[in-house]
């Protein structure tokens, strides 16, 4: 079990208290098949400050071809809600972790079951990348309740007026998306990543961490010169595709660690 | 007739949050949300707006050929032992209703600057419409349509180039329709600025399903004053197919303040009203088939059209609140109604309409002495291939058959 008390907020704000650039890397629950869990306290050991934890669902919208080929692998092989958030619980990384999923999978489990299957598995936190403020009401409730900390997404489409309002109900950190588009990666940093940071760090003390697009070292640490930190996902996710070893994504985690230490 | 909302018209305005009942909403990623909400200012001006209401009624008059037929089916009414009618969506432009909606989203995502359309197609009737009124309104065109589906609708993918449209294969998931509207919402959020999402169907996030329905109304309207012009009242029964629900949306939204007894009817293997779970996915709240973890299943129907695990979310709020009534019918007993209809009329259905017919055939016991309308969405030239072989006992055309 998860030996991380406290909050992801708590974790994150003191943390950067402490002068580090924060990084979320991502983790697809199933995948790889053969060794999937052990990317979890492999990149606490790299340097994570919390990391992501991805419940495939059948029809990931918001995610590129590298993740949900992952996705589609895990769930080829009988990856479940359940099964990922046992074996989770079996896991001891010592940093928070956060579930990463899309709304149906919340909903159909039902709010509250869903929320507290997260807290019993030493999970600290929830994305719902497809669920917007106006509709997470209620599954925002139940998460409060059961100790969940929902993040919630602001993306560069967002006018100035919507910022604050979804700064205000987001727990754990803001997620700043990078840019206009779906999860994978990109040959240079977008501008737009920048310009989120900048109208986020305006707005909130709350942890500012950008993702989407976030695709090397050196794009990491130029984001992390406005942002408070990094989410990566598909940077990491692709090389395990490719063919690289679980160890080999490990260390990719601790390179991305020591560009973001050089900022 | 009480539900949640029972202050609100049926099929009138879904509420301020896009519900229908309990059922819609505006489930989409974040980046999504300004673009949704800046298409319901743009269709709620537009549709106050009588210059638009002028274009979009003569795009439908001279160019659609709207209104469309209705006729009555002596023989197979002679045959069933009830009065038959056809709304003959079939002899539209392009072959089905789906120029309706498409005319509609098109025009008004001119007014609103897009340049550029996005669509998803299952049989290809959509993406053939989409594509049509991208030509005539001078835009750009992208059409994603699952790898099975460009398999067995090959001529329409032809005709979507023929159109200057170009057609993406969508090669993730079942790799049809559900995948299909997948592919054609990542490409909308990465180019929300300049494209526009024209939806096929009365599903997505609001304001899609109650826009989309709008632009359909005009099938229910003329169907009205058809009937009462030929057997001088509404029909005792309203039949439409239902994949995601458009044409029967638009058909029953003709008749559903009256008497008029509404039926849905949906593939076997496709029926999320006849499971009755509901879900999340595509932006709204519905009926869904799912497995016991929330994950969405794969539809299985011969017809192309229908193969949707979801539904629009009006669909099932008038299942919930009991006026509608949705049944489910194989792929057997389709084929046998779209070669009835063939020989008794002389006109060849698509499949999808001819699901509401092999309905009929089921019920004709209860049908008796009544009246009945079918919506009539499609023709069936893009079918007989396929069901050519089915008929020939081709092995690959008998694997598109599920029940």
């Amino acid at each position: 079990m998860n030996g991380f008390t406290g909050t992801l907020e708590e974790h994150l704000i003191s943390r950067r208290a402490s002068g580090a650039k924060l990084l979320l890397p991502y983790v697809t629950g199933g995948y790889p098949v053969d060794g999937w869990t052990r990317l979890i306290e492999g990149f606490a050991q790299a340097g994570a400050d919390a990391m992501e934890i991805g419940i495939p669902f059948s029809d990931p919208v918001m995610d590129g071809p590298t993740i949900q080929e992952a996705s589609a692998i895990a769930l080829a092989n009988g990856s479940n809600p359940s099964g990922v958030l046992d074996e989770v619980a079996r896991t001891d990384p010592g940093v928070p972790l956060i579930a990463m999923t899309y709304y149906n999978v919340a909903y159909h489990m039902g709010h509250q079951r869903f929320a507290e299957s997260l807290k019993r598995a030493g999970i600290s936190a929830a994305i719902l990348p497809d669920l917007p403020l106006e509709e997470v009401g209620p599954w925002a409730e139940a998460a409060d309740s059961a100790g969940i900390e929902t993040v919630l997404l602001a993306a560069p489409t967002a006018p100035d007026e919507r910022l604050p309002r979804i700064v205000e109900r987001t727990r754990g950190f803001i997620y700043g998306v990078g840019l206009v588009g779906t999860t994978g990666e990109r040959a240079a940093l977008a501008s737009s990543a920048l310009e989120m940071a900048r109208r986020l760090k305006d707005i909130t003390d709350k942890p500012v961490i950008i993702g989407i697009g976030v695709s090397n070292p050196s794009q990491a640490a130029e984001i992390a010169q406005v942002a408070d930190g990094v989410v990566v996902a598909s940077a990491i996710i692709r090389r395990m595709l490719e063919g690289g070893s679980v160890d080999q994504a490990i260390e990719f985690v601790a390179e991305l660690r020591a560009a973001l230490d050089s900022v | 007739m009480s539900s949640a909302g029972a202050d609100r018209p049926i099929m009138g305005e879904p509420d301020a949050s896009g519900r229908f009942g309990q059922f819609g909403g505006r489930f989409v990623p974040e980046t999504l949300v300004p673009a949704c909400a800046e298409l319901e200012a743009a269709f709620r001006e537009a549709r106050a707006d009588p210059d638009f209401v002028a274009k979009f009624k003569a795009l439908l008059t001279d160019y659609a050929g709207r209104p469309s037929v209705v006729t009555e089916c002596h023989n197979l009414s002679a045959h069933l032992g009830f009065k038959v009618l056809l709304k003959r969506e079939d002899l539209n432009h392009t072959g089905s209703h789906k120029i309706n909606n498409v005319l509609g989203q098109a025009l008004l995502a001119k007014r609103m600057g897009k340049t550029r359309l996005v669509a998803e197609t299952g049989a290809g009737q959509h993406g053939v419409a989409t594509a049509t009124a991208a030509a005539l309104m001078g835009m750009e065109c992208v059409v994603f349509m699952g790898e099975v589906d460009v398999k067995r609708q090959a001529l329409n993918v032809f005709r979507m180039n023929l159109l200057g449209a170009e057609v993406r294969t969508a090669m993730s998931g079942s790799r049809t329709l559900k995948d299909a509207v997948n592919e054609a919402m990542r490409y909308w959020v990465a180019a929300v600025a300049d494209t526009y999402y024209l939806l096929g169907s009365v599903m997505g996030p609001h304001p899609y399903p109650w826009m989309v329905r709008e632009f359909h109304h005009v099938i229910g309207e003329e169907a009205r004053e058809q009937c009462q012009a030929l057997i001088g009242g509404p029909p005792d029964v309203v039949v439409a197919c239902i994949g995601g629900g458009s044409n029967a949306a638009g058909i029953f939204s003709g008749f559903v303040d009256l008497e008029t007894e509404l039926v849905g009817v949906e593939p076997a293997g496709g029926a999320a009203i006849g499971r009755k779970v509901p879900g999340v996915v595509h932006g709204s709240l519905s009926y869904l088939m799912q497995d016991e973890f929330g994950q969405v299943q794969e539809a299985h129907s011969v017809s192309a059209g229908l193969d949707y695990p979801g539904v629009g979310p009006e669909h099932a709020h008038l299942a919930d609140i009991g006026r509608a009534r949705y049944e489910a019918v194989t792929d057997t007993e389709v084929l046998d109604a779209f070669q009835l209809l063939s020989r008794t009329e002389g006109i060849i259905p698509a499949l999808e309409p001819a699901h509401g017919l092999a309905w009929m055939v089921k019920a004709k016991d209860e049908l008796q002495g009544r009246t009945v309308l079918l919506s009539l969405s499609g023709r069936g030239d893009k079918d007989v291939e396929q069901v050519q072989a089915i008929l020939d006992g081709n092995p690959e055309a008998l694997k598109t058959m599920r029940s």
